[in-house]
């Protein structure tokens, strides 16, 4: 069964602009996509729509058995728990500790604090920042900080994490870093993972099943691959 | 249990909020304490003379004097027709005689004079006393007794509470007024606050929505946020009811002016007026920050 199904979905901004044109794709779980094409292809849109922060205008989207176009707003937390999400700029709480920040998530579902402690320091451990736990994200570089996001995403045991250009304000070395660290989640959690990038070199290396938008069209969906155009 | 677990964090996020924009948590406070402040007076007042105006009524009797000339017949007559009236409780029926003792033995000046009199001469009239059960209609019942026949005049406390009430009455609207405009001023107010608060946080907010916060859990800090501000606003007037009203009820010996107004004891009547300014506080305190929820926290 796929995890996540997108059938003949279409987006057309309020504005006018048409950012998904009849895209249908399923994907499996415990895949990791990239999602690539040029900038204003749509792969923001279509990651904005499957964790309900934008709806489509026609078409089903199913993610791990939730219709999220129809989900009601009052319902979409439902559907948040079952993700993790990661973006460019890291949107870390700045007055929190790196530790504070990733426990966030958890206080946010209710849980406990054992609970909490327990799952922190393990989603910590799993992105390499156990020791920084008490540090506030300006003490921490660019890659390191995107780190803290992941662990925050990922520390609920979520069984998709969505990354919308996770390396797109890192340097060459600290993407890779990046991409090793999902690709680690994706290996021993059997996350499904699913990153929106335009870096060429990270997506030739690494050799995953890719989905390549174009203008707002899916053009390839392949089980493994690199960067075309 | 998870319930109670985010409940205790809704409320320890929201004394944290209200003390990091203390200055503008304090106007609202202000505002807050000066409103509970008149209604704590107004209650207070409205209690006092409701419950001395109902003691003046539980007095109030209907005396009714019959013609000399009305043989014992018509007194059974007249006695029947007034326990027929609807809004009739009780009567008694004291003879001229019965009157003449009974004022005779109360002082020695009545009695010297009394005494020369015999039933012809007596001028004293047979009178009925009657007591009603509904006192805002005893002008009304008054006025039908004296259309009886042998019926000669009838007096109640004309008058006297009456006015009292109406005086009271247009007080208590103005203090209506007042604490309803007070209240509009606050609601306002407070809505300000928890906006100020919203739009602080709107970072942490957006990051609650994105990891799966529950609409419930995001929004339950600032409107608990809006019951602190009132639960804070509360202190100083229940402060001033409870030894305000105690010091007053002290100093005045539990009396004002006369005998006739009684002051409420202060126990329990204190308390009472204190929980009422309580709630109070925390619903104007909540409605306000539910509102600037609804308007604010788009979610
Ligand atoms: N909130 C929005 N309102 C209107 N148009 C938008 C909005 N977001 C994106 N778009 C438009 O939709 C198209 C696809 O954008 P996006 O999904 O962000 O692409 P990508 O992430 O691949 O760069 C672009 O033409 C963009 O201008
Ligand atoms: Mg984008």
């Amino acid at each position: 069964m796929d995890l996540i199904r997108v059938k003949n979905v279409n987006k057309q901004y309020k504005n006018g602009v048409t950012a998904i044109y009849d895209l249908t794709l399923n994907i499996k779980k415990g895949s990791f996509v990239f999602v690539i094409g040029g900038s204003g292809s749509g792969k923001s849109t279509f990651i904005k729509m499957l964790y309900r922060e934008e709806k489509p205008t026609s078409g089903e989207i199913i993610v791990g058995g939730i219709n999220v176009a129809k989900l009601r707003n009052s319902k979409v937390y439902k559907l948040r728990r079952k993700l993790g999400i990661v973006f460019q700029d890291y949107r870390l709480l700045p007055k929190l500790t790196v530790y504070e920040n990733v426990a966030f998530t958890m206080e946010s579902i209710g849980a406990t604090k054992a609970e909490t402690r327990k799952k922190v320091l393990k989603a910590l451990e799993l992105v390499g920042l156990k020791a920084k736990i008490h540090n506030y994200p300006d003490q921490l570089s660019g890659g390191e900080q995107q780190r803290v996001a992941i662990a925050r995403a990922i520390v609920n045991e979520p069984r998709i994490l969505l990354c919308d250009e996770p390396t797109g304000n890192l340097d060459p070395d600290r993407s890779m870093e990046i991409v090793k660290v999902l690709e680690e989640i994706n290996k021993t959690c059997g996350t499904t993972i699913i990153m929106a990038t335009h870096d060429k070199e990270i997506v030739n290396k690494m050799q995953k099943e890719i989905v390549l938008l174009k203008d707002g069209r899916l053009i390839k969906h392949l089980e493994k691959g690199g960067y075309e155009e | 249990m998870k319930f109670f677990r985010m409940l205790r964090r809704s409320i320890r996020d929201a004394f944290k909020s209200v003390f990091r924009n203390f200055s503008l948590s304090l106007a609202s406070i202000s505002c807050i304490t000066i409103t509970l402040i008149i209604v704590a007076i107004s209650i207070i007042v409205t209690f006092n003379v409701q419950s001395f105006t109902r003691e003046m009524e539980k007095d109030l009797t209907i005396v009714v004097f019959l013609d000399n000339d009305t043989t014992e017949e018509e007194v059974n007559n007249i006695r029947e027709r007034l326990e027929n009236m609807t809004n009739v409780e009780s009567l008694t029926y004291q003879s001229k005689s019965a009157i003449k003792e009974e004022m005779s033995k109360e002082s020695d000046v009545f009695n010297e004079v009394m005494s020369t009199w015999d039933d012809e001469d007596n001028p004293l009239k047979d009178t009925f006393q009657v007591k009603v059960k509904d006192v805002e209609k005893i002008s009304d019942t008054a006025k039908k007794i004296g259309r009886i026949d042998k019926v000669s005049t009838v007096r109640y406390g004309e008058g006297m509470v009456d006015n009292l009430i109406s005086a009271f009455e247009a007080a208590q609207k103005i203090s209506y007024g007042m604490v309803i405009a007070l209240i509009l001023v606050t609601v306002f107010l407070i809505i300000n606050t928890i906006k100020l608060t919203i739009f602080s946080r709107k970072r942490e907010i957006s990051i609650m929505r994105l990891v799966g916060a529950s609409n419930f859990t995001i929004k339950t800090p600032f409107i608990v946020e809006g019951m602190v501000l009132g639960l804070f606003g509360s202190i100083i007037p229940i402060l001033i009811i409870c030894f305000g009203y105690i010091a007053l009820y002290n100093h005045f010996d539990g009396y004002l002016y006369s005998r006739m107004i009684t002051l409420i004891e202060p126990e329990p009547f204190i308390y009472m007026v204190s929980g009422i300014v309580l709630v109070i506080g925390i619903i104007v305190g909540m409605i306000g920050s539910a509102s600037a929820v609804r308007k604010y926290l788009k979610i």
